[in-house]
């Protein structure tokens, strides 16, 4: 079994000349246009580039500044990713193959960072010390959220990683420290090398982080002459290198994790092994991991609490309710446009193996490689200049959350559609049912938990959204994120409490269903 | 009138041809079993059939009526069909009752009925509320025959819906199943691979190879006088001899006469069930061998016998045997081989 199995299991039988009861031409088409729409934003960021002459373009690309924003941008990429790397390779062991006490409550607390995004734990730190800024304190808030990127692969591998391999390596002559290098190691690697590139790839586009701590990266840059200057070809320009460095990202990780597959749990009962014991280590190990998540979970969580009870006088409740409104709003309709622009090319990818499906899917590589700044700007480019019906409207918000969110829907359209196998369809037609009687009786009811679920996840990750949601929103329309935004850049902490307890419970809420769908799908 | 009729059947997947030229008829109310290895194009055939596949060319007709030719298309939900596909494909989403009612027209009491008339025929009685997923692969199959013949289909079919269950299973949930399906009158299409299957349930075989029908027949034919060594070799075990010519220009073997349509550059193929041992010296005839192994299976019993030329056929006896490696005897067969090209 090789360490990485692609979520697919089986490949589709020989492709068929209709599917869901359409013909192959018309979903091809649908699926190509869905496709385009979502490249929109990229293709326009691109005219907008080479209207403004490439003797420009090359002035910026290539001038000093940005190559200090570039190593800047990289270098705080890297440090964060090797760190979280090697702090998540230690926790995933720790709770997955020693005698550490507790060791099941510490799996769960090894996720809770992904429940706080992470500038909220920014502006955790900054409301308790708020002359913090610049590049190790952007680092180390960084850090704090993203170990679970790393934590949660490894200790999947780790878990069901045969022990027997180990035992025979000892067999085979080795000691035990030459075994784990040789025996366990190979097998980690490269879901701790993926785990960190993402990490990398996060941190390359995290605009609220290194906004909050004052730290000149790409995407405040980006932000800052966008809102600055009236000539916004810099911005234009910067967005695209930072677009190029993210695809160095994403296909660097592509190339680590092997050609389209996911970490997954096997199905096979791993057998369980002999966790070693830590000895006199057991207590130090502990205390290490109590010392980390006080500061990567408790401390966000208390200091969360503290600024709630003690801001309160300063909260407007009718603008509070507002904010919860509006987030809910533009979240559902991005997740809905998401859900538009998925369901063609989604069904195509689970049912044709041609290679113009797979060209037309692989726009869902988009949302990774585009930060949310580079989609923003684009858009209020578009906004302006051709279509100023849609400027700051929530159908053009919604419009980025889907594109910056497309390749979760499309994921959960595929991978639902994959699993209801097209015989099912077939005994259908013979049961007589026209193909649309089929879908709706047979399919959909299949897919529908699927594809609900992948919608509640953009509308999840739409709700923590900030930097396109600055430039987008509609005018006097506040989000959740951006309340908490424009009262932390005032130093107004109190204030800010609670939209940051607001977003952290409501990006909970969708967690919890999607827990409950996950627990139902498996039951049934 | 035939409950099934193809004619001439071309089917390709791009440029890659899987059928060429399919002639078949299953009559009313008979089992016909298509046999043939993996890749003969048979669950094609069977595809077309139900309407899920467009030929490039060919006719069928169901009960008379012509489903497909040039220009005429009746889609699978038109077709008085029910299709039993390889472990079941059971709806997962609804109960036993669920999917044998699927098909059905009515209100869930009319329909209600029916499930339990239909469950009572596979001896599935009483399961309608439980789920696919709690069910054995055997019992899944039965829901799949009931789910079928809901709709009072002319023709069942059955695509290799046996060879996902263990053996012990499988001879017990087969004969009910086509019991089944010949109490409710229907004809049956049965897909598979397993020789032993198409030959001990079906009333024709049908054996298929290279996208042709090769030969058709009852399975005694197709066993008995396989049209060539090909068939000979597919539908069970062979023995195979060199010919020898008489001064008279007649073919025959070292164990006996031979006969047959493969002319004197064919093979003599003879069954180990034909040919009999006896004690040597007693001046009985026959080719002088000597037994090499002994194979015990309880009711039957294998010996693998050296010829003098160094030969080795297979032969078979009922029950146990005398006879141990290394002891001499005469081979004789009783019935002439057949030759084949």
């Amino acid at each position: 079994m090789p360490v990485d199995a692609p979520i697919r299991t089986e490949p589709r039988a020989p492709v068929r000349g209709s599917v869901l009861g359409v013909r192959a031409a018309p979903l091809h088409v649908v699926a190509a246009l869905a496709a385009l729409v979502a490249s929109v934003p990229l293709l326009y960021l691109v005219v907008r580039v080479s209207d403004a002459g490439w003797s420009r373009v090359l002035d910026i690309v290539v001038s000093p500044r940005t190559g200090v924003l570039a190593l800047r941008s990289v270098g705080l990429a890297l440090a964060v990713a090797l760190t979280c790397m090697v702090v998540g390779i230690a926790v995933a062991w720790l709770v997955t193959r020693t005698d550490l006490p507790l060791r099941r409550t510490w799996l769960v607390v090894a996720a809770l960072p992904l429940a706080i995004p992470s500038y909220v734990t920014a502006y955790t730190w900054l409301a308790a010390f708020p002359w913090l800024e610049g590049p190790v304190a952007s680092w180390f808030v960084m850090v704090m959220a993203c170990t679970p990127y790393v934590v949660l692969p490894v200790a999947a591998v780790l878990m069901r990683l045969d022990p027997s391999g180990l035992d025979v390596a000892r067999t085979l002559g080795l000691g035990p420290v030459a075994a784990f290098r040789r025996a366990v190691v190979p097998q980690v690697l490269p879901a701790a090398a993926s785990g960190g590139l993402l990490v990398a790839l996060y941190t390359l586009s995290e605009f609220g982080v290194v906004s909050l701590l004052r730290f000149d990266t790409f995407t405040r840059v980006i932000y800052t002459s966008y809102r600055a200057s009236f000539d916004r070809t810099t911005a234009a320009v910067l967005a695209l290198v930072l677009v190029a460095l993210a695809v160095v990202f994403v296909l660097a990780e592509r190339r680590v994790r092997g050609p389209g597959s996911r970490w997954r749990t096997d199905r096979g009962a791993a057998r369980v092994a002999q966790p070693l014991r830590l000895g006199a280590w057991r207590w130090p190990a502990l205390a290490a991991m109590c010392g980390f998540y006080a500061l990567a979970v408790l401390f966000p969580m208390a200091m969360l609490g503290v600024l709630l009870l003690r801001g309160r006088p300063g909260v407007d409740v009718g603008e509070w309710a507002a904010a919860i409104g509006s987030t809910v709003l533009a979240s559902g309709t991005g997740a809905l446009i998401a859900l538009l622009l998925a369901i063609p090319i989604g069904v195509l990818a689970a049912r044709y193996r041609d290679r113009l499906a797979s060209a037309i899917e692989s726009v869902a590589f988009l949302g990774f490689a585009l930060p949310g700044v580079t989609v923003g700007l684009s858009l209020v480019f578009l906004g302006i200049t051709i279509a100023p019906v849609l400027y700051q409207t929530l159908a053009m918000l919604g419009f980025a959350y889907a594109v910056l969110f497309l390749s979760t829907a499309i994921g959960s359209v595929r991978s639902s559609v994959a699993q209801v196998p097209p015989v099912l369809e077939d005994v259908g037609r013979t049961l007589g049912h026209g193909p649309l009687r089929t879908w709706s009786r047979i399919t959909l009811p299949l897919v529908a938990p699927g594809i609900a679920a992948g919608a509640l996840i953009v509308l999840l990750t739409a709700m923590k959204e900030l930097p396109a949601t600055l430039m987008l929103r509609p005018t006097g329309m506040d989000t959740l994120a951006t309340e908490l935004w424009t009262r932390t850049s005032v130093a107004q902490f109190g204030e800010a409490a609670p939209y940051a307890v607001s977003l952290v419970l409501l990006a909970a809420v969708p967690a919890l269903v999607l827990a409950r769908l996950a627990g139902r799908r498996q039951e049934g | 009138m035939a409950a099934i009729e193809v004619k001439e059947l071309h089917v390709a997947y791009g440029d890659k041809a899987v059928l060429h030229g399919v002639d078949l008829v299953v009559e009313d109310a008979a089992v016909t079993a298509v046999l043939g290895p993996s890749g003969c194009g048979k669950t094609s055939l069977l595809r077309v059939v139900a309407g899920l596949l467009r030929p490039t060319a060919g006719r069928v007709s169901l009960g008379g009526a012509v489903v497909v030719d040039d220009g005429i298309w009746v889609r699978p939900e038109r077709r008085r069909i029910g299709i039993v596909p390889q472990e079941g494909a059971l709806f997962p989403h609804l109960d036993v009752a669920g999917n044998v009612g699927f098909g059905l027209p009515g209100s869930r009491r009319e329909k209600s009925v029916r499930v339990a008339e239909l469950l009572a025929l596979v001896g599935m009685a009483g399961t309608g509320s439980m789920r696919p997923q709690e069910l054995s692969g055997g019992m899944q199959q039965r829901v799949a025959v009931a789910r079928a013949l809901s709709r009072r289909p002319d023709v069942v079919l059955l695509d290799e819906p046996f060879s996902a269950l263990d053996a012990g299973l499988r001879d017990e949930v087969r004969a009910d199943v086509l019991a089944a399906i010949r109490a409710d009158g229907a004809a049956a299409l049965l897909v598979t691979h397993d020789q032993d299957e198409a030959l001990s349930s079906a009333d024709r075989v049908a054996v298929m190879r290279d996208g042709v029908v090769v030969q058709e027949g009852a399975p005694s034919d197709v066993y008995g006088s396989p049209v060539d060594l090909g068939v000979a070799r597919f539908v069970g075990e062979c023995v195979e001899l060199p010919l020898l010519a008489d001064a008279d220009g007649s073919l025959r073997t070292a164990l006996g006469a031979a006969a047959g349509p493969g002319g004197s550059t064919g093979v003599a193929v003879l069954r180990p069930e034909e040919l009999v041992l006896s004690e040597p010296g007693s001046g009985a005839d026959g080719a002088p061998v000597r037994i090499v192994s002994v194979r015990y299976h309880g009711h039957d019993c294998l010996l693998d016998v050296v010829l003098p030329d160094g030969h080795v056929v297979a032969v078979r006896t009922l029950g146990s045997t005398p006879w141990r490696p290394g002891d001499d005897a005469r081979l004789t067969a009783r019935v002439p081989a057949r030759v084949l090209a």
